[in-house]
């Protein structure tokens, strides 16, 4: 039985016989996975002070899952990195991110991690963009981001978890 | 103290000092050699007492560097300024007051890191922020293509 790739491969399934499990089992792990994103505790500047708001009571991001932020990566499954980042502290970085477990996510929070920010001109020692160390799957512009925007931020990374597809890959005949 | 009669007292102290009201505090300008003696006096003499310094910084003029010490008296309640010219920019050596007032420690090393400064008898000379090979940035003539993006 041929199966006709559509237009919209690969958000619309098309489905073999058995495999509403996998998806269904699929659809459940990231489920779970998208609702309780750990982060790693990595504040290196002002986008910090914007990050424990988002965590304080008013604008409350364990209701999203993030219940606890942990200290060490090796319990961790994403890294919000909220500030900027030195050429002292880039190895740093590079060295937690090896140590997180996958799978594991990166949101740069804040213009400095972005693209370097106010600090992308005639700075010596600002790096230009947190994804010249490591890869980064949402940016969250801002200076620094509002708590609804992080929030809005977190909301994108937990959409593009649930479209993950481990179990019930699609598979491409000829 | 007051800032005419400090003035009137570092003259007669200082005899080579170049005392003036600067734009908050006065301004002591200290020749090179006697820079050490004379901080020593600045912290001695019972009317003065100058135990506290509460700034330490370098900057960066065409043909010298300056070292400006910000001191005050804890028990007198007066603040000057105080300023040391390097003879030179390509090897700018300025005496130590870590002996003097210990808070000069580290605010000397961080004077080094970034403007090349060297501070005889310092306890510890070492860079505190860049690595050991980096450049001073903080002087006017700075160039670095590597890591900068000039506008």
């Amino acid at each position: 039985m041929k199966e006709k790739i559509g237009p919209d491969y690969p958000v619309i399934e098309s489905h073999e016989g058995g495999s509403i499990l996998l998806t269904k089992l699929d659809d459940l792990i990231n489920w779970a996975r998208s609702n309780s994103l750990w982060p790693l505790t990595f504040g290196t500047r002002c986008c910090a002070i914007e990050f424990m708001a988002v965590g304080a009571s008013r604008h409350d991001f364990s209701r999203f899952g993030m219940e606890v932020a942990r200290a060490t990566p090796r319990q961790a499954d994403m890294i919000v990195i909220s500030g900027s980042i030195n050429y002292k502290m880039a190895p740093v970085l590079k060295r937690l991110y090896d140590q997180m477990a996958d799978p594991k996510y990166v949101m740069a929070m804040g213009a400095c991690a972005i693209s370097g920010g106010p600090f992308y001109y005639n700075s010596y020692s600002i790096v230009k963009g947190a994804d010249h160390v490591i890869p980064v799957d949402v940016y969250i512009p801002g200076c620094p981001p509002r708590p609804e925007a992080f929030l809005y931020g977190l909301m994108q990374l937990q959409k593009k978890i649930r479209h993950e597809r481990y179990f019930s890959k699609k598979k491409v005949t000829k | 103290m007051t800032n005419d009669s400090l003035i009137q007292t570092l003259s007669t102290l200082l005899p080579d000092a170049q005392v003036k009201m600067g734009t908050q505090y006065v301004e002591a300008i200290l020749p090179l050699e006697k820079h050490h003696e004379f901080m020593l006096k600045l912290k001695n003499t019972p009317e003065l007492a100058f135990d506290y310094m509460f700034c330490l910084t370098g900057a960066d003029f065409a043909d010298y560097l300056m070292v400006i010490y910000h001191l005050e008296s804890t028990t007198h309640n007066h603040i000057m300024v105080a300023k040391v010219k390097t003879a030179d920019r390509v090897n700018p050596v300025v005496d130590s007051v870590a002996d003097i007032w210990p808070t000069a420690d580290p605010n000397e090393n961080e004077a080094f890191d970034l403007l090349g400064i060297k501070f005889n008898n310092h306890p510890e000379p070492r860079r505190l922020f860049l690595d050991d090979d980096w450049g001073f940035p903080l002087r006017k003539d700075y160039q670095d293509d590597v890591h900068i993006v000039s506008r």
